[in-house]
C-alpha cells in the first residue's frame, strides 16, 4: 500500500519491460556501488586496517556487528 | 523503473537487517560476551605478571560502552548493512531480471539473493570465518582484512562468472547439465584460491570451542535470515508493483491512474 512502487505518472502506459536495458541500469549501478561500498567500509573495516578518522570511536561503536557480520575486526 | 526498484531494494534490506537484528541478539550477543569475559579474564591474568600487555588494548578505558555496542552500535551496524547490500542487490535484480531464464520476479530475487548469499558469505565464510572478540591477532589486521574483502570479491567474480557460463552452457547441454558444469568450475576455482591464501589464524589457547563454534553459527544464521528477507520480501514487493503495472494495460480491470 505505501509503496511507490509504480511510477504514478500514467501519461505514458507503462509496460512491465522483459528485462532492463544495460543503459538504464548503469548510473544507477554506480550511485549504488559507490553509496553502498562506502557505507559497508565505515561499517566494517574503518578504524580497523585504514582509517579515514583518526581514533577509535567508529571501530568501538560499530564493534559487535563487525564480528557478528563476519568482518575482520581486530 | 530503477528508481524504485532501487527503493525498494534497500526498504526490503532495511527490513532484512531488523530481523536479522532479532537472530544477533538472541543467538548472537551471547557469544560475544562470553568472548568477551575470556578476554577479560585473560587480560587480568597477563596483567598480574607484567605490567600490561601490549597489544589489544581492549581492556583499557572504554570509548564506548558495551551497553551502546550492543543496542544502538549494533542496531546502526545492521541497519546500514541491511540497507547497502539491498540497493546493490536491487541493482543485482535489475541485471538478472529477463536474463536469466524465462522467470518471475519472484524467482529471479530469489535466485539473485541465494547467489549474493553465496557470493559475499559463504565463500569468505570457509576461509575467513567471522571470529569472536579475542580471536585474531591485532598485529594481522591489515593482512586479514586485504584477504577477507578479496574473498568477497572472488566470491562476486566467481558467482557472476558461473552464471555467465551456465547461460553460454544451457543451449548445448540444457538447463541441468549446463548448471552442474557451472556449479563444479564455480567449487574448482574457489577451491583452487583456499589452498593458495594464507590462513593466519589466531585462535588465543584455551578459547572454549563451543563459544567460537556456537558465535560462528550465530554469525551464519545472521546472514541466512538477512539474505532470506531481502530475496523473498523484494521478490514479493516487486512482482505485486509489476502485476500492477499490467492491470493498468487492461483498462476493463481498473482506470488508468486509480491504481492507487
Amino acid at each position: 500500500m505505501a509503496q511507490p512502487a509504480v511510477p504514478s505518472t500514467q501519461v505514458q502506459q507503462p509496460t512491465v519491460p522483459l528485462r532492463v536495458p544495460v543503459r538504464e541500469i548503469l548510473p544507477w549501478a554506480v550511485f549504488a556501488a559507490v553509496l553502498g561500498l562506502v557505507l559497508l567500509y565505515f561499517i566494517g573495516a574503518e578504524q580497523g586496517a585504514t582509517s579515514v578518522f583518526s581514533g577509535t570511536w567508529v571501530h568501538e561503536f560499530t564493534h559487535d556487528g563487525r564480528h557478528l557480520l563476519g568482518f575482520p575486526c581486530h | 523503473m530503477m528508481r524504485s526498484l532501487l527503493i525498494r531494494g534497500m526498504l526490503a534490506g532495511l527490513a532484512a537487517a531488523a530481523l536479522a537484528l532479532v537472530i544477533a541478539w538472541i543467538y548472537g550477543e551471547p557469544q560475544v560476551g562470553h568472548a568477551i569475559a575470556f578476554e577479560e579474564a585473560q587480560a587480568a591474568a597477563s596483567q598480574a605478571q607484567t605490567h600490561h600487555h601490549g597489544g589489544g588494548g581492549a581492556a583499557e578505558s572504554e570509548v564506548v560502552s558495551r551497553t551502546v555496542q550492543k543496542t544502538t552500535g549494533l542496531i546502526t551496524a545492521m541497519v546500514v548493512y541491511g540497507v547497502a547490500v539491498g540497493g546493490l542487490f536491487a541493482i543485482a535484480f535489475a541485471f538478472a531480471y529477463g536474463r536469466i531464464g524465462t522467470l518471475g520476479a519472484r524467482a529471479t530475487a530469489g535466485l539473485v539473493a541465494l547467489g549474493g548469499f553465496v557470493a559475499v558469505v559463504v565463500v569468505p565464510f570457509l576461509k575467513y570465518p567471522p571470529t569472536p572478540p579475542a580471536v585474531g591477532n591485532p598485529d594481522t589486521i591489515g593482512g586479514r582484512t586485504a584477504l577477507y574483502f578479496g574473498m568477497v570479491a572472488l566470491g562476486v567474480l566467481a558467482t557472476t562468472a558461473a552464471v555467465i557460463v551456465q547461460r553460454r552452457l544451457l543451449p548445448r547441454f540444457g538447463t541441468w547439465n549446463a548448471t552442474i558444469a557451472a556449479t563444479v568450475g564455480f567449487a574448482v576455482v574457489v577451491g583452487i584460491v583456499y589452498r593458495l591464501t594464507p590462513k593466519p589464524d589466531a585462535v588465543a589457547e584455551g578459547f572454549p570451542a563451543t563459544v567460537l563454534w556456537d558465535f560462528r553459527i550465530a554469525s551464519l544464521g545472521i546472514q541466512v535470515v538477512l539474505w532470506a528477507t531481502l530475496g523473498l520480501l523484494f521478490g514479493a514487493l516487486t512482482e505485486r508493483a509489476f502485476q500492477r503495472v499490467r492491470s493498468t494495460q487492461s483498462p476493463h480491470i481498473s482506470p488508468p491512474g486509480g491504481t492507487r
